[in-house]
């Protein structure tokens, strides 16, 4: 067990300790792993309604007139595709050798200002990066991190019927927010974006605000969700993690991410001379176990056209059975069968087109 | 804490059941489940393996991790409990009542050396600080 003094905690951190979460060391951070059941929570976000204190990833304001032109370099999806205030973008950020440095999500909010949220791990080290870009190319903007804002997910089929009980007024915005957008409520920002597969928001709140507003949802049948069922949730869903399914080693073509990577447009942005001179020879494709026991990540996998490697592999508490992402050769599809090794065996696995799960039902 | 004081442990998480007839039933404790969290798949020694001292002999998944179940004293199995293969959460509901596996022992009195419940109730609570 860690030492919990150490870590950063999120305006939250009371709020699960009083609701006797599991707390674990998350890269720095003192998290609720699970709240009891991990299994019970995942169920819980695929038929009900979830809440995630998401708090540790950083929301990120950029600010100046370059906004526009600096994300245009910086980023490998076009943010020309954001012009109405409140649409989101999903992109990863690249470096010159085409590696992912993080994947984030983008808010436009006006031609001066736009809103990014990082992972937690990364967090430092991209704000080093955009600053340093931000300097090279003598772009003036300003950067402000948001660690007064705390984050919570709510997610589920009965996400916006709770997140409206919890909030009077925010119906109005609800009953209109189409997927990947966000509208501003006085302080409080609200996208509908999630990582779950399900339908839900992203909302952010003054810090202080939050611990009310959590309790708030939960009074509405929002049930606690750790980051165990965060984690099955979003790998049923077909949604990459950083660190695991990609990295600064891995291009975003060999990661399930080509449709993040704007290449069509003549827009010349950071990673893509070395993606354009790369090879592609990995794919990133859905494995399914046929024989008993469960995948993880880094277990070895054979394929007729060689081998290739579990990025990301659990249970799934949705098909009772085990799934994975793996990157292997290219020329494996869907249907065809692999091994994967476990500890000595050899295990058979189908290979699957993600997602697995979306809005509560199985795909596969 | 549930360590019932009937019973013998391992520092690696293991309890074991000396029965009447000198056989042991072993299984994974009250503590070692509530660590690894909600059980998906648990793969038993076959009956007649012969095993040394904390040689890995079987493997308890969770949705979040793997961990080896070790050996607590050299011997062989004479049963493997396809009850928990088929339904790993009973491991979750009642940890004592889920065994694992049950052996005989090489040497009986090899099961002197194992933890009695004062002493494995100190070793978590070290490991809890």
């Amino acid at each position: 067990m860690s030492d919990s003094a150490a870590l950063k905690k999120t305006p939250l951190n009371a709020t699960h300790r009083e609701l006797g979460a599991k707390m674990v060391d998350f890269g720095g951070w003192d998290m609720p792993v699970n709240y009891g059941s991990q299994i019970e929570e995942h169920h819980a976000v695929r038929s009900g309604c979830g809440l995630f204190d998401v708090s540790h990833m950083l929301p990120l304001d950029i600010k100046g007139a370059n906004v526009r032109a600096f994300l245009r370099r910086l980023v490998a999806n076009n943010v020309d595709k954001l012009q109405i205030s409140g649409k989101a973008l999903y992109s990863c950020m690249l470096n010159e050798a085409g590696g992912v440095i993080d994947d984030l999500i983008i808010y436009f909010m006006d031609e001066t200002w736009f809103r990014l949220v990082v992972n937690a791990g990364t967090a430092e080290k991209d704000l080093a990066w955009m600053e340093k870009m931000n300097a090279d190319w003598g772009m003036g903007l300003t950067l402000t991190p948001r660690r007064d804002l705390a984050m919570i997910a709510i997610q589920g089929p009965n996400a916006t019927q709770a997140l409206n009980e919890a909030l009077p007024g925010v119906d109005q915005i609800t009953a209109n927010l189409k997927p990947f957008n966000a509208a501003a409520m006085g302080e409080m920002f609200i996208a509908r974006t999630g990582y779950t597969g399900e339908d839900g928001f992203e909302v952010m709140v003054l810090a202080k605000s939050a611990p009310f507003f959590w309790k708030a949802l939960m009074e509405a049948g929002g049930k606690p969700i750790g980051l165990g069922a965060r984690d099955t949730l979003r790998l049923e869903a077909g949604m990459n993690l950083y660190g695991q399914d990609m990295d600064e080693t891995t291009s975003p073509l060999e990661s399930g991410l080509a449709w993040t990577v704007d290449l069509k447009t003549e827009r010349d942005f950071v990673g893509r001379a070395a993606l354009e001179k790369s090879e592609v020879t990995k794919q990133l494709a859905g494995l399914i176990l046929l024989d008993k026991g469960v995948l993880r990540g880094h277990q070895k996998v054979h394929t007729k056209n060689g081998d290739g490697e579990i990025t990301s592999g659990t249970f799934s508490p949705t098909m009772q059975q085990s799934i994975a992402l793996a990157r292997i050769p290219l020329g494996i599809a869907p249907g065809e069968e692999v091994e994967v090794e476990i500890r000595d065996k050899k295990l058979k696995a189908k290979v699957v087109k993600y997602p697995f799960v979306r809005n509560g039902k199985v795909l596969i | 804490m549930n360590i019932p004081a009937d019973l013998k442990y391992t520092p690696s998480h293991e309890w074991v059941r000396v029965e009447a007839d000198g056989t042991l039933t072993v299984g994974i404790t009250h503590h070692a489940q509530d660590l690894l969290g909600d059980m998906v798949f648990i793969e038993n020694p076959a009956a007649g393996r012969t095993l040394a001292k904390g040689e890995e002999c079987a493997v308890v998944e969770s949705v979040k991790a793997a961990s080896d179940v070790y050996a607590p004293v050299a011997g062989e199995v004479i049963a493997a409990n396809g009850d928990v293969e088929a339904s790993p959460e009973s491991v979750n509901k009642d940890a004592y009542r889920a065994w694992m596996f049950k052996m005989k022992p090489a040497n009986a009195g090899d099961v002197a050396a194992l933890l009695d419940a004062a002493a494995y109730q100190k070793l978590v609570e070290s490991e809890a600080h």
